[in-house]
């Protein structure tokens, strides 16, 4: 095997010589070195992928067969003790028929769809701003960013005295531009207003994320492209519908992709402002869920419902990696 | 006049076989899967939903696995 007789070579003179490499490799004791030495690249790669391999095993493997296991039994988490039973697909057709599950999923439908097309939209344009390179556009940059550096709890608690209908500063905003008075509405006591209060907010704090996506798009164009289109005299609308877009595009949904896969699980924020009410008006499935799970305690239908909800994302994500590579492609 | 080596016929493998058409199939059952689960319309359309995701998801990811 040559490589290790070079390796011994490298090895030899190293020992030879006097530096301080030397001396440390003297110092290691020399069962150790040579068991190491011993180790193929194969295993070594091997031993340091394993405790990644059964780190994600443990977290994310298990948990996911264990609870399609739960969901075809009877299992409660109140009742550890009382015998386990399979139900076979019980669980799942009752899910499956429930006419406030069904209602949960539209409420969830509305939210993600139009958190997404805002937050596409205002971050799209926001990036394309950004990358005009304006005097102080990186001290802009960071002051859009921090919304997204908020953590959820902070930014749920301050958005309910925002909201407060007496002291809080967007009805003020909303009266000062309209004329309506400001403890006329409740932003998170109305059944029409209380969704677009989520919206609002999550909005505001992920915007800036769609931001940065696309601004790395942008940023990834080259200039000469521009310089091209300018010398075949191509308008600046042109130059966006022809270079920037399409170019940018794979980057956009990216970004989509991962805001879509996150607001499906939205729990937080839905919790703190308005906890799925008033009435179920905002309940989200993930409140459905958490509800049949842990005050119901049916473990066994809040399982199944994860499970529904695991496939409907993991078909959905299917579906737009496809897309994404055909872009790719282009 | 030159002679001309015969070139065998490529066989074309069965539909079901094929990667694009099958792709296209399964990727339309998961998105009419999608549409079933969080449409305001009709119970029975969430009630089957699911069967429509899972089957879609399953032939796409046989399916994927198919040489071009």
């Amino acid at each position: 095997m040559p490589k290790f007789r070079k390796e011994t070579q490298v090895t030899s003179v190293t020992d030879t010589s006097s530096s301080l490499l030397g001396k440390a490799a003297n110092a290691t004791p020399a069962p150790i070195a040579s068991r190491i030495r011993g180790i193929s690249d194969r295993s070594m790669a091997w031993l340091f992928i394993t405790p990644a391999i059964v780190l994600l095993l443990a977290i994310n493997i298990f948990p996911l067969i264990w609870a399609i296991y739960l969901s075809f039994t009877n299992f409660r988490a109140n009742r550890p003790n009382a015998p386990i039973e399979g139900v076979g697909l019980s669980n799942y057709s009752r899910v499956l028929n429930d006419p406030n599950i069904w209602q949960a999923m539209q409420t969830t439908a509305h939210f993600v769809f139009w958190t997404i097309l805002l937050q596409t939209l205002i971050g799209f344009s926001l990036a394309y701003l950004i990358d005009r390179k304006f005097r102080g556009h990186a001290f802009w940059t960071t002051v859009i960013l921090v919304p997204m550096m908020l953590s959820p709890a902070v930014v749920g608690n301050f958005w309910r005295f925002l909201y407060q209908p007496q002291i809080g500063l967007f009805n003020y905003i909303v009266s000062f531009i309209t004329g309506v008075p400001p403890s006329s509405f409740e932003m998170l006591g109305s059944v029409q207003l209380s969704p677009w209060a989520i919206i609002i907010v999550d909005t505001w704090m992920w915007t800036p994320y769609v931001m940065l996506i696309c601004l790395a798009g942008l940023r990834s164009i080259p200039d000469y492209i521009y310089e091209a289109a300018e010398v075949d005299r191509a308008s600046l609308w042109r130059q966006f519908w022809s270079i920037t877009l399409p170019m940018a595009l794979p980057f956009i949904m990216l970004a989509v992709l991962f805001r879509g896969i996150e607001n499906f699980k939205m729990f937080d924020m839905v919790t703190l402002l308005t906890g799925g009410g008033p009435g179920s008006t905002t309940e989200v499935a993930s409140i459905t869920l958490k509800r049949e799970a842990f005050e119901s305690w049916r473990t066994g239908r809040a399982s199944a419902f994860a499970i529904i909800l695991f496939v409907a994302v993991f078909g959905l994500a299917n579906i737009y990696v496809k897309a994404l590579n055909k872009v790719k492609q282009r | 006049m030159t002679a001309q080596t015969p070139v065998p016929s490529k066989q074309k493998r069965p539909f079901f076989l094929r990667r694009g058409p099958m792709e296209n199939i399964a990727t339309g059952l998961i998105g009419l899967g999608f549409l079933m689960l969080f449409q305001p319309f009709l119970l029975i359309f969430y009630t089957w939903s699911l069967v429509t995701l899972l089957a879609g998801t399953l032939i796409f990811i046989i399916v994927s696995k198919f040489p071009e």
